[in-house]
């Protein structure tokens, strides 16, 4: 018998070559970190130099910027696996479907989340944030981007395979993203007015380990419809 | 090589594919076992692709049922698929990565732990020496084909599942690969294939099936 890799290592190396596919492609990567890094900068610009308005509304402008940002990659999720045919060898693999997804969602939660994560709080400078906000957005994004990329993996996986996708995946997606927005953007207001953000730190939590749970599963089984 | 001596059983009972609204074939009944090609033919359209997939389990048959050894495939799931090694119309291969890193990926989604070193011999046995190290986007559809059918030297599975393998390969290429599934047979795998062009195979068991016409009529 041949040496067999353990699970740990297959999914590892699903990881690995997700993003070393991304790297050679850099366009795509880059496009969506330098979305949120100018689109989050033309509030500021638009609004005026009124150092409490900015502050005021930069909790909201910062998370709806990431989650748009994250969901211009959403299309590219599964597609290109799916036009070259490396979908269905990974559903014919030895592993689980579901591991599986969740491999190809964190990939793009590392190539599109997480470099956010990093970003923002430069970006929140620009709104006259206080350094306990800027931590706590960091925070909240950590544990928001990656909820955003589970979620969105489900209306990804349900999109594929149609023409014209990126519209209906906003469509679909968008409502389920409003809990993470809501929590997510709450806890950075809470520190604003001097409460303790860990009540909205604990629902998004929450969100994230939900939506750990159930995406993988719905993804997978609108994965497998899609290669029918 | 004795990784096939234990037996294997592949039976399809009463199978019927669906495609759209069109029915592609019926009452479709096999029983293979170890050292079979079953070779399926047909014109374009009549199913054989479709059949291929539902062998796979990536398609669920509209009615009847496959097992493996015995067992049904639905509840055995990656049980099943870690048996087999499929190959499909699409290579399964990214464009942005080389040769070697597409053959090493899809060895390790089927768990194999292969060495660089034997996966590039195989490659350059194919005659992929020169493009080894360039992105398979700027290699020729005859080039990719084989970057996709190396795994067939280099995996220890009892069942092939090949969609058209000998397209766009050239001569010398097509007399590999008809050595390879002759000598797999002989070993005592089992091969699922269709193909167009007429390759005399010298194996222990051949059974073929025509997915014709006059089976097709209205759902």
């Amino acid at each position: 018998m041949q040496q067999q890799l353990s699970t740990f290592s297959v999914l590892y190396r699903i990881l690995a070559r997700d993003i070393k596919v991304a790297l050679r492609r850099q366009s795509d990567v880059t496009a969506v970190f330098f979305f949120f890094i100018i689109a989050a900068s033309l509030f500021p610009l638009g609004s005026g130099a009124d150092p409490k308005l900015l502050s005021a509304m930069a909790p909201s402008v910062l998370w709806v910027t990431a989650l748009l940002s994250c969901m211009l990659s959403l299309s590219r999720m599964y597609a290109s696996d799916y036009a070259d045919g490396t979908l269905e060898q990974m559903m014919l693999s030895n592993q689980p479907t579901v591991l599986i997804v969740l491999m190809k969602i964190l990939a793009h939660w590392v190539l599109s989340g997480l470099p956010l994560v990093f970003v923002a709080p430069l970006i929140g400078l620009q709104f006259n944030l206080g350094i306990d906000q800027l931590q706590i957005l960091a925070v909240s994004l950590l544990m928001g981007t990656l909820a955003l990329s589970l979620i969105g993996s489900i209306g990804a996986a349900l999109t594929l395979g149609i023409r014209g996708t990126g519209v209906l995946i906003a469509i679909l997606v968008l409502p389920l993203y409003i809990p993470v927005l809501v929590f997510g953007a709450g806890a950075v207001n809470a520190v604003a007015i001097g409460m303790s953000p860990n009540g909205a730190l604990s629902l998004l939590g929450a969100v994230l380990a939900m939506a750990l749970v159930f995406s993988p599963l719905a993804s997978a089984a609108a994965l497998r419809i899609a290669l029918e | 090589m004795g990784f096939l001596a234990t037996n294997h059983t592949l039976s399809a009972d009463n199978l019927v594919g669906v495609r759209g609204d069109r029915l592609l074939f019926k009452q479709l009944n096999f029983n293979l076992s170890n050292g079979t090609v079953f070779y399926l033919q047909g014109e374009n359209g009549s199913g054989k692709t479709t059949l291929l997939r539902t062998i796979c389990g990536l398609s669920k048959p509209y009615e009847g049922t496959i097992h493996w050894c015995g067992d049904n495939i639905n509840s055995l799931a990656e049980e099943y698929s870690k048996n087999i090694l499929y190959t499909g119309h699409l290579a399964g291969i990214k464009e942005d990565l080389t040769a070697l890193e597409n053959l090493q990926f899809s060895l390790a989604l089927s768990g194999a732990d292969i060495s660089a070193d034997n996966a590039t011999e195989v490659l350059k046995m194919l005659g992929l020496a020169k493009g080894l190290n360039l992105p398979t986007r700027m290699l020729s559809q005859g080039q990719k084909r084989r970057v996709a059918l190396a795994r067939l030297w280099l995996q220890d599975l009892p069942l092939w599942i090949l969609d058209e393998p000998f397209t766009a390969l050239d001569a010398s290429a097509t007399a590999l690969l008809k050595q390879k599934i002759e000598a797999y047979a002989n070993d005592g795998g089992i091969v699922v294939m269709t193909t167009h062009q007429e390759v005399a195979l010298n194996v222990p068991k051949f059974e073929q099936l025509r997915l014709d016409s006059e089976e097709k009529m209205a759902a």
